[in-house]
């Protein structure tokens, strides 16, 4: 039987806790059998996005020795699991690092490539809108990009519409960023708040009650925005829908 | 001076215009798709075009020989300017030396990046940009903001109102046809009365020693075929080895840059007419500075299309003068910092890494990854804020340790619940327009041990 270490960013495990729950009971649902390396920290990308990455080191190495013995290491993140996969190096065990980069899958990609999920057992009776989040999309392709010439295919959406009374609404852009960025979203913080409120607002307009996607980071902050405007739109993380009964 | 973060927030003080610039940018990014959808082979002329400018790249020095040799036997001037003042005064030299002190000039981005118009203009000679959307910024005293759309910036009012000033069109004429035609019947008589004219270059083909121009709005065939002189300037990465590539590069560029098929005039120049005298100066600049840093030496594959701009979520909402660089939006933030770091440390910031301008690159230039890349070489130099690096350092020391992690993390969460003001304040920018995310009562470490527990 494989082996699997769940990875659950630094936020995520502090602030949206709900999401790594529901990203655990869904893979034990599957008949995964999870692991959670308890002296886990951080992937390491805050610093390195912010020209620091000469800093992770000690945050690389700690991930390293957490996850080197696992088959596959799942991160409820596009973004994470992104970094990792292109960034992760370990002095001490360079070998190791290696394979993990190779082993580490974003929750959705797991999903759909590995266990090749074929129906869930998840009803959710709302109008959802996906935010496409661009690591996730042009980073680790889980979906065709709007820029290129090429067939259509989209995993979350596949996933997605294997939920019972879900219904996805259609934006008029598909997969804009949403402006959250790291510590872009503070550094450039008009630009970045800007990005958030047109992206909100699209799904909005397009009669969304929830907004989806693989990337809490880009939820918290579209969720910053959704609650100052005082909206009752809401931001769940994909593991909490096709999880949800 | 301000740098990208705060000439934004200015830019966004005015939201509907904001709006206004997004949708107008975003338009075109729709028209390049419509564009590109209709060939099936569009990635393969990306991937064709990129290994074609990999390929110059590599054998640059022996292709710009090969081009010099062939112009020079065309009856062409040769000149090379290591850097922008050369050029400047190479343009001088020929203007001065043919007892010229007025000059028209189409569309060259290598110029303004050369400051040349103030450089003749202190110098007593006239420059008038015949390309309508630089001669309005020029009217306008303002550098272009994008370029492939130096005007794009302004609204159709306020062109009215400047062509009112300068032009003589009736107060509150904003209609665009009416704009254009007296902005026309203006650049005539330029055009008539010009013994100079300047030019850039799109393509430089080394078989043939000819140059390649394109334009929507003829200018440069007006300006080189009227004058006496004309002057090309180039950069050297502008080389392709042979004319039959123009048929992958000019299949691309239009569609890339606007959605059209082509440009209106695709012109060829090789040989000056008889009495003519024909110059192409070849500029680095610090191009071979570039080409010898490995992470970044693709960027001079860039056609100049501007395609990384209309689909910049950054650009579209900041605008392009927030840059200050000649060449603003994704490809300028990876062209500046080559130039000066220190002076456009701020440029690879100005981005979320959402990686749409490589994807929309016609030559395939991995743009999000130098901006990652150039971060790194900004913080490694210096160029950084004492204070990030500060907060990067407690951070990195933080992720390090799993147990002080956890710890914080829950006097954290502890605090927000109790003392919100201590994070709900203007000393956090992400409380400016945003909420805090809800800190949970349990995180899900500790969840994840209580569970352990519960289930002996």
């Amino acid at each position: 039987m494989m082996t699997v270490g769940l990875f659950v960013p630094c936020y995520v495990d502090q602030f949206y806790p709900k999401a790594a729950i529901a990203t655990l009971e869904l893979l034990e649902k599957l008949g995964v059998k999870v692991n959670f390396p308890e002296r886990q920290t951080c992937c390491g990308q805050p610093m390195a996005n912010s020209g620091f990455a000469h800093l992770t080191q000690a945050c690389d190495e700690l991930f390293t020795e957490n996850f080197a013995d696992f088959d596959y290491i799942i991160c409820p993140s596009g973004s994470c699991a992104l970094h990792l996969k292109d960034h992760l190096h370990s002095s001490k065990y360079p070998e190791k690092a290696k394979q993990i980069q190779a082993k580490i899958y974003e929750l959705v990609e797991f999903l759909v490539d590995i266990l090749k999920v074929q129906d869930l057992k998840a009803r959710f009776p709302h109008k959802v809108g996906l935010h496409q989040s661009c690591h996730g999309l042009r980073g680790l392709k889980l979906a065709q990009m709007s820029e290129l010439v090429a067939p259509a295919f989209s995993k979350p959406l596949q996933l997605l519409h294997m939920v019972e009374a879900l219904e996805m609404v259609t934006l008029s852009r598909k997969d804009e960023c949403c402006g959250f960025g790291g510590t872009f979203c503070v550094t450039e913080e008009a630009v970045s708040v800007k990005m958030g409120k047109d992206r909100v607002a699209d799904h909005i307009a397009n009669g969304a009650t929830y907004i989806t996607g693989v990337d809490l980071s880009c939820l918290m902050h579209m969720e910053g925005i959704l609650k100052r405007q005082g909206s009752g739109v809401q931001v769940i993380h994909i593991a909490e829908i096709l999880n949800a009964s | 001076m301000k740098d990208h973060s705060e000439l934004s927030a200015i830019f966004n003080a005015d939201e509907q215009r904001v709006n206004w610039h997004d949708e107008t940018l975003w338009w075109i990014r729709q028209k390049r798709d419509k564009a590109v959808n209709t060939l099936p082979e569009w990635e393969l002329l990306r991937e064709n075009a990129s290994q074609i400018k990999q390929h110059t790249l590599s054998n640059l020095s022996a292709y710009l020989e090969q081009f010099e040799a062939k112009a020079l036997a065309n009856g062409v001037k040769v000149h090379w300017a290591a850097n922008a003042a050369e050029h400047n005064e190479i343009v001088l030299s020929i203007l001065k030396g043919n007892g010229i002190n007025r000059m028209v000039k189409s569309k060259s981005m290598l110029t303004e990046e050369c400051h040349l118009n103030t450089f003749l203009e202190n110098n007593g000679i006239e420059v008038i940009d015949s390309d309508l959307g630089e001669r309005i910024v020029q009217l306008a005293k303002e550098p272009p903001s994008h370029i492939v759309l130096p005007c794009i910036h302004k609204k159709k009012e306020e062109i009215g109102e400047l062509f009112h000033e300068h032009l003589d069109t009736p107060a509150g004429e904003a209609d665009p046809q009416v704009l254009t035609e007296a902005a026309r019947q203006d650049l005539r008589n330029v055009f008539l009365t010009r013994r100079a004219a300047l030019t850039g270059v799109n393509f430089a083909v080394a078989e043939t020693g000819e140059i390649m121009i394109c334009t929507n709005e003829g200018n440069a065939d007006m300006g080189a075929h009227l004058a006496d002189i004309h002057l090309a300037s180039m950069g050297i990465e502008k080389i392709i080895p042979q004319r039959r590539h123009l048929g992958i590069f000019l299949r691309l560029l239009a569609r890339s840059a606007t959605g059209q098929p082509i440009t209106t005039y695709s012109s060829h120049f090789r040989t000056p007419r008889l009495g003519q005298q024909m110059h192409i100066i070849l500029v680095d600049n610090g191009r071979s500075q570039q080409l010898g840093r490995d992470h970044f030496r693709n960027a001079l594959k860039c056609i100049r299309c501007g395609a990384c701009m209309n689909t910049c979520p950054v650009y579209r909402k900041s605008g392009g003068h927030s840059y200050q660089y000649t060449i603003s939006g994704p490809i300028g933030s990876i062209l500046a910092p080559n130039l000066d770091m220190k002076k456009h440390a701020d440029l690879p910031f100005a981005s979320t890494l959402c990686g749409s301008c490589t994807n929309v690159c016609p030559v395939k230039i991995d743009i999000h990854n130098q901006l990652y890349q150039w971060r790194q070489e900004l913080v490694g130099a210096g160029y950084v804020d004492a204070k990030k690096k500060w907060a990067m350092k407690a951070m990195s020391f933080l992720f390090a340790h799993p147990s002080l992690f956890a710890w914080v993390g829950k006097v954290g969460r502890r605090l927000m619940m109790i003392g919100p003001y201590l994070f709900n304040n203007k000393l956090n920018p992400w409380y400016h327009q945003r909420e805090m995310p809800r800190a949970a009562k349990q995180s899900f470490r500790e969840w994840y041990k209580q569970r352990a527990k519960n289930n002996g």
